[in-house]
């Protein structure tokens, strides 16, 4: 009676969140239509609402309880799920064919909407969530302010570009690949001047500090006029360019040409990211994360590993901001919102905190979902609802999957000993 | 207000609520309804007036109370069973949160509306100069009445000792026969009830918006930090700092900066004294 109950509401939030918006002067009307609007049920009936999302919740449950008494057919599936992955050739097969679809992407894809949201939307958050998943993965450090260091990546560019209202760096109007290791150093060092102080701190207040830290950056992106250019956003930031001996390549609006940029660096980050996370560095941060005080007593510094940590997460969101700044041309303070920063780590948290390739799948995964939601809206959607579901995701799995969909195998490993009680 | 609420609910569970400012703003919003469909179009006086004030409060407090008490029970209790890790409950309470704002957001409409005042607003004296609103005066009167109220169910009920035992050590407290999780519940319940009237007299002054609780917050939060988190009456005091220290800035900062103080505060105060004013607690302990 109570399993009942516990669905009914669900099924009925389901509803209501699915449902049609509300309206500022009569607010009941979203809750209204939501519950009693007729819809059609499987295509057979007609229905209210209420019936229908009830009758779909009774269904799924049903799946779940099937799911459940053939037990053996999930673990068979598991097991050999578990064998592929652990199955050395093919794994590199799987991994090679991911690699060719990868870079045969934009010749199947041909729509530009979807060209473009390849490179600004998908790649460019693949990076974001590779640097958050240095610092919330590796280290265990929650960081609300991840977009902060975006920020700094894509407003540093604008200055070696001479877009900034102010004088560009060194005199000149550089070159746009010059403004990447420039951009670089500058996200890390502002993620060395954000972390000595705040990295002292516990966890919650850790998340609050940055928290505060992204809204203050926005703060100075929309005021300081002078500066940043303010609200308007930046002059025209150039985009690459390549004038090398025989070698002359100008990229341009396509974004074909950004997205095998990209590409390129991502794998150089993915790179580098799984051999630090094996390293000395990789395995202090571990010990930091699941033990502080422990880590601390065998002679690790917690404090400069975790700034070690904000500061190279801090650099692939440099990078990312790079890139954003050069493929649409101006950087604006809009970009930068508190929003961004829970949406990056939704991508974390829904690929698996620590994995890498779970991070880019997450990324990948949730980033072209909600480019196809705001591709082709369903009826009754609208774009900002998005929060509304990453919300409601990251409390999903935070009870029901805290490891993500691809757990770090690191993760699993001290999971499975600590179950089988032989830490 | 709002700081009492954090204070309380961190004191037992040491941990920060991010969605205590949903829990505002749903106390905002109901009180918002229901003053808006109770007193219809003329402005009551009066006795009435006062009455509709009270109604308006207690739909604030037992919306936030009941909603604190849902939150707890979806984002927080099944990771509680699991033994999760910290930041397992600060990203559910975060994803708990930005639902709750975005839910809003969509069924009410994104535009900000004023509340329906159920009073005349007029100066009824001056202090130095300087005019009295009636508003200011229900705020205070209801902010000491629930301090003092707090104060002693914390200090003097069984109730409140069962709160301290299980902020102090939970698993001693659940051997010496106290429901931690009732406990708990009935922490979030009173959290989330001062936050939902919180929430209510936000609202009599500035109106409802989906977002109206993002900044209340955070500045609560830094208040309850000032004080000493986890200590009631240093609540109180760092509200009182805080909202001197804003109020004086604005005639030395660019007002766009005006959020700007309260964060250099919150960092300057986190990383020198974070024990707080009155707090007897580190903020550093693992």
């Amino acid at each position: 009676m109570k399993f009942v109950g516990v669905l009914f509401i669900l099924s009925e939030l389901t509803a209501v969140i699915t449902g049609p918006p509300g309206n500022p002067t009569h607010q009941f009307d979203g809750f209204k239509g939501s519950i009693s609007q007729a819809t059609s049920l499987l295509g057979l009936v007609t229905a209210p609402r209420w019936i229908v999302f009830f009758v779909y919740g009774i269904l799924v449950s049903l799946i779940v309880y099937l799911l459940r008494t053939k037990k053996e057919v999930v673990s068979k599936a598991l097991e050999l799920q578990r064998s592929a992955s652990s199955n050395k050739n093919l794994r590199r097969i799987f991994f090679s064919a991911v690699v060719i679809l990868v870079v045969l992407l934009p010749t199947l894809v041909k729509d530009a909407f979807w060209q473009n949201a390849m490179v600004s939307q998908i790649a460019v958050f693949v990076l974001l969530a590779l640097g958050l998943n240095v610092v919330t993965g590796f280290a265990g450090l929650l960081d609300l302010g991840f977009v902060a260091f975006y920020a700094v990546g894509a407003y540093a560019t604008a200055w070696c570009t001479g877009a900034l209202p102010l004088p560009a760096l060194f005199g000149l109007h550089l070159n746009t690949f010059y403004a990447i290791p420039i951009a670089i150093a500058l996200a890390m060092i502002s993620g060395i001047i954000l972390g000595i102080p705040t990295l002292r701190l516990r966890g919650d207040y850790l998340a609050i500090v940055t928290l505060g830290f992204g809204e203050i950056i926005t703060v100075f992106a929309n005021n300081l006029n002078g500066v940043t250019g303010g609200a308007m956003g930046t002059a025209q930031v150039p985009h690459f360019a390549i004038h090398l001996g025989p070698l002359n390549y100008d990229w341009g609006i396509p974004p074909v040409p950004y997205y095998y940029l990209t590409i390129v660096f991502v794998g150089i980050f993915m790179i580098a990211f799984s051999l630090l996370e094996h390293s000395r560095v990789g395995r202090a941060w571990t010990a930091i994360r699941e033990d502080e005080v422990a880590a601390e007593s065998v002679g690790i510094n917690p404090l400069k590993y975790k700034v070690l940590a904000f500061a190279i997460g801090a650099a692939s969101a440099g990078f990312a901001g790079v890139m954003t700044a050069a493929q649409t041309n101006y950087v604006t303070p809009a970009t930068f919102t508190l929003g961004l920063s829970i949406n990056v780590l939704v991508l974390v948290i829904f690929g698996g905190m620590g994995s890498i390739i779970g991070v880019v799948f997450g990324a990948v995964a949730i980033q072209t979902v909600t480019m196809y939601l705001i591709h082709n809206p369903p009826a009754g959607y609208q774009p900002q609802d998005l929060y509304m579901y990453i919300g409601a995701l990251l409390v999903i799995m935070m009870i029901f999957r805290p490891a993500g969909m691809i757990p770090s195998r690191r993760r699993s490993r001290t999971h499975a000993s600590s179950v089988s009680g032989q830490e | 207000m709002v700081a009492i609420g954090y204070t309380m609910v961190y004191g037992v569970l040491r941990l920060i609520n991010f969605a205590h400012s949903e829990i505002f703003m749903i106390g905002g919003f109901t009180g918002f309804f229901v003053l808006k469909y109770s007193i219809g179009s003329s402005t009551p006086t009066g006795f009435s007036s006062i009455l509709f004030i009270i109604l308006g409060i207690l739909a604030g407090g037992i919306a936030g109370g009941f909603s604190a008490v849902v939150l707890e029970r979806v984002a927080y209790r099944p990771l509680r069973k699991r033994g999760a890790p910290k930041i397992a409950y600060l990203i559910s309470a975060i994803g708990a949160s930005y639902f709750l704002i975005n839910i809003a957001a969509k069924e009410f409409g994104r535009i900000g509306q004023s509340m329906v005042q159920p009073y005349i607003d007029h100066p009824i004296a001056t202090i130095f100069g300087a005019p009295i609103q009636m508003y200011t005066v229900i705020i205070l009167i209801v902010a000491s009445l629930m301090f003092f109220g707090l104060d002693r169910i914390v200090s003097v009920t069984k109730l409140g000792r069962g709160i301290r035992a299980v902020a102090q050590d939970s698993e001693t407290a659940s051997l010496m026969g106290v429901n931690i999780d009732k406990t708990i519940a009935v922490t979030f319940l009173l959290g989330g009830f001062l936050g939902g009237v919180a929430g209510f007299l936000y609202a009599l002054n500035f109106g409802v918006l989906y977002s109206m609780g993002f900044t209340p917050a955070l500045k609560a939060f830094t208040a309850a930090v000032l004080g000493g988190i986890g200590n009631l009456r240093g609540a109180v005091l760092g509200g009182l700092i805080l909202g001197v220290v804003e109020s004086l800035s604005v005639s030395f900062v660019n007002p766009a900066y005006i959020d700007v103080v309260a964060f250099a505060i919150l960092i300057l105060v986190l990383m020198f004294r974070p024990t707080g004013i009155l707090g007897e607690r580190l903020g550093r302990d693992a």
